[in-house]
């Protein structure tokens, strides 16, 4: 089969030793730090800005601009902090480039931290993922060992300590500035910006904060090229990205191609939707990203395509979601981790959230009246845009979406008094729950 | 009055080394729950007291920082503290059956742990493996593509002394507080064991490679 499918981080996941420092170096590993290293490090932001890599954690902010932003020879420390928290809902990359092939990123973060001029780089990874933090640890020591990292790296005279920082559980650190304040030792809870992080970030030096993706493709457009890189992709996306399918697909998983795709094409490679059943809705990037159904399924997944469409990129966290889901319950949870995960510190998120959760949990119970409909509608047009920080933006967007593709189920519960839908038919052990086989 | 003798010179020493990783000590702070959890099994009161002296921070700061964060403990957890996935997606796929089966099965509720102290319950947010829906964490140790029978078998398997194989993870599940101790930072000597990467990981690459 002809594909599009492009693989770069995940090239070597099949192969055993993928997550150990030999098993990287039989795949280019280092070589683009070699390169780097003979070079500016005003040379290397500006290859990165040719290269078109934006931000892969959410935003698509161009990746060699944020570090364009560093004011240089302030004889200030920077620092590079790499985002390694993952918790928006349905985003599971980072989490298996990070177990598979965690020197990709140590590469980048060395590359990134000679460019900006930082000696110190942190990695702020969750908590909840023991196995992951462990190959992230031996990976940092083996790089040690070999001199990629430390004093006098390569005998270039750069210096780089390297520090793994592991989180605790709260979404709202992968926030940039909130995970300043954790990195720092206090609650994570957002700042006021300006000052941006690249003026005034960890301990209010400046700082550059990236994702995990965008910092491990680093190495590979420095080793292969910025030509190489920027073919791939489309006008205003380059290059390549790992986009996660999830839920009622028949092969969920990774598939790192270039950006453009569409669903319809990455269905085909993953299976189809769970045989049998239909697509009913599907988030192009993660929870906070509004959904999308099957009229979307050409839509081009980049940053202008999906926008274009009344959505976000986001994190290419697809989440394919049948006929036999509701989609007033689907809300309601994505709301209610919303709730749970508010930092409190503005009133529109912390008592929105609440709010939003009474109200969708007695529409989803048949309780709700046509105006609590409206009265939904316009609570979340008083919290998105005059909240704090993009959490609660993301909170309103599923119900938003969903109201507007969906707002029959919505009225279809309130006539009938209770959910339409079983429960158990959207599992996926629906078949060996009827004939008894793992009773619930 | 000082803390510092409800601890051992190893620990403090630990706890030093801890400390040393960061330009400014009171980062720290995170990976010294951590530790402390990984003595005590949650966030107890010496572990407070020490990590504000260690810092030179108000005790009352240390508890605003601990008590924000969902993986510190303020009463003792199980040996096995099971985590099951009830975002949206893993909850439509089964991850709320699932959790209903369980805390049937172990006769006890969301947050609460068995009488004996081996199992503890906590249903969770999204852990980044949607791929492998409906997914059960133990530990925080990945167990991927869970129904509620296998959850059920895996509490038979702790509870009969065999504690169950994570599906991307060491060969041995860890107990809470051995991986408390991850969590903090030290080594444990098992990052080589277990897959790079499950089958979920390797689907597009499978392909892309000309398999079927
Ligand atoms: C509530 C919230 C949660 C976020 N979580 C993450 C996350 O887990 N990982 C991440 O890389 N970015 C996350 N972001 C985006 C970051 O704030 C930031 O934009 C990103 O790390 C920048 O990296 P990039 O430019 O390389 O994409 C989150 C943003 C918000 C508002
Ligand atoms: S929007 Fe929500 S998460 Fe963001 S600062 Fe306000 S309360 Fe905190
Ligand atoms: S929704 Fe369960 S791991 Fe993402």
């Amino acid at each position: 089969m002809a594909t599009k499918l492009t693989p770069v981080l995940s090239a070597n996941w099949d192969e055993k030793d993928s997550f150990t420092l030999e098993g990287y170096q039989r795949h280019d590993g280092y070589k683009g730090l070699k390169k780097a290293l003979a070079k500016e490090p005003d040379e290397i932001i500006n290859l990165i800005k040719e290269s078109g890599l934006r931000g892969r954690g959410g935003a698509g902010f161009p990746t060699g601009n944020k570090w364009g932003f560093i004011p240089q020879n302030d004889g200030k420390e920077h620092y590079l902090v790499v985002n390694a928290d993952e918790s928006e809902p349905g985003t599971c990359k980072d989490m298996p480039l990070l177990m598979a092939n965690p020197h990709v990123l140590i590469e980048g973060i060395i590359i990134a931290s000679y460019a900006i001029r930082a000696n110190h780089a942190f990695i702020y990874v969750r908590g909840e993922v023991a196995h992951v933090i462990r190959r992230l640890q031996k990976a940092i020591a083996e790089s040690y060992e070999a001199g990629y990292l430390g004093k006098n790296i390569l005998g270039k005279g750069f210096n780089l300590e390297l520090t793994l920082h592991c989180g605790a559980g709260a979404y709202i650190c992968g926030e940039e500035t909130a995970l300043l304040d954790s990195l720092e030792g206090y609650r994570g809870q957002p700042r006021l910006r300006p000052p941006f992080p690249a003026i005034a970030g960890l301990y209010a030096k400046p700082t550059v904060v990236n994702n995990v993706e965008s910092i491990a493709s680093v190495p590979a457009i420095v080793n292969k090229g910025v030509e190489w890189f920027s073919k791939l992709g489309t006008e205003k996306s380059k290059g390549f990205t790992l986009y996660s399918l999830s839920g009622h697909v028949n092969k969920p998983g990774q598939y790192e191609a270039a950006l453009g795709i569409t669903l319809r094409e990455l269905l085909e490679m993953a299976g189809g939707v769970r045989t049998g059943h239909q697509l009913k809705f599907w988030t192009p990037g993660g929870s906070s990203t509004p959904m999308f159904t099957s009229d979307h399924l050409d839509v081009p997944l980049d940053y202008e395509g999906v926008s274009a469409a009344g959505s976000m990129l986001g994190t290419k966290a697809l989440q394919i979601f049948d006929e036999t889901t509701c989609v007033v319950r689907a809300t309601l949870r994505w709301v209610e981790f919303y709730k749970h995960e508010s930092c409190g510190k503005c009133t529109p998120c912390r008592e929105g959230t609440w709010w939003l959760k009474q109200m969708l949990h007695d529409l989803e119970d048949g309780k709700g009246t046509p105006e609590d409909l409206e009265k939904m509608l316009d609570l979340c047009d008083n919290i998105a845009g005059r909240s704090f920080c993009a959490l609660a933006d993301g909170a309103v967007a599923p119900i938003l979406s969903s109201m507007k593709y969906f707002r029959e189920e919505y009225i279809q519960h309130q006539k009938l008094g209770k959910c339409p839908f079983d429960p158990i038919e959207s599992t996926l052990f629906a078949d060996q729950i009827k004939s008894n086989l793992v009773g619930a | 009055m000082s803390a510092l003798y409800k601890f051992t010179d190893k620990e403090l020493q630990e706890m030093d080394s801890v400390i040393a990783r960061y330009p400014k000590p009171r980062s720290a702070i995170m990976p010294l729950l951590h530790y402390i959890q990984s003595l005590d099994g949650y966030v107890t009161s010496r572990g407070i007291e020490i990590i504000a002296e260690k810092l030179n921070i108000a005790e009352a700061e240390v508890t605003a920082v601990s008590t924000f964060y969902t993986q510190y403990k303020s009463e003792p957890v199980g040996e096995y503290h099971i985590g099951i996935c009830t975002n949206t997606l893993c909850a439509i796929m089964g991850g709320d059956a699932i959790h209903d089966s369980v805390a049937n099965y172990l006769g006890i509720e969301c947050n609460q742990k068995t009488a004996d102290g081996k199992i503890s319950l906590e249903s969770v947010e999204c852990n980044a493996a949607c791929d492998y829906a409906p997914v059960v964490m133990v530990n925080w140790e990945f167990f991927d593509n869970q129904t509620p029978q296998s959850v059920r078998e895996m509490i038979d398997q702790i509870n009969d002394g065999k504690p169950p194989v994570p599906t991307r993870g060491p060969k041995k599940l860890p107990t809470w507080k051995e991986n408390s101790r991850t969590l903090a930072g030290f080594d444990d000597g098992l990052a080589h064991q277990g897959v790079q990467a499950g089958p979920a990981s390797l689907a597009g690459l499978k392909i892309a490679k000309g398999d079927k």
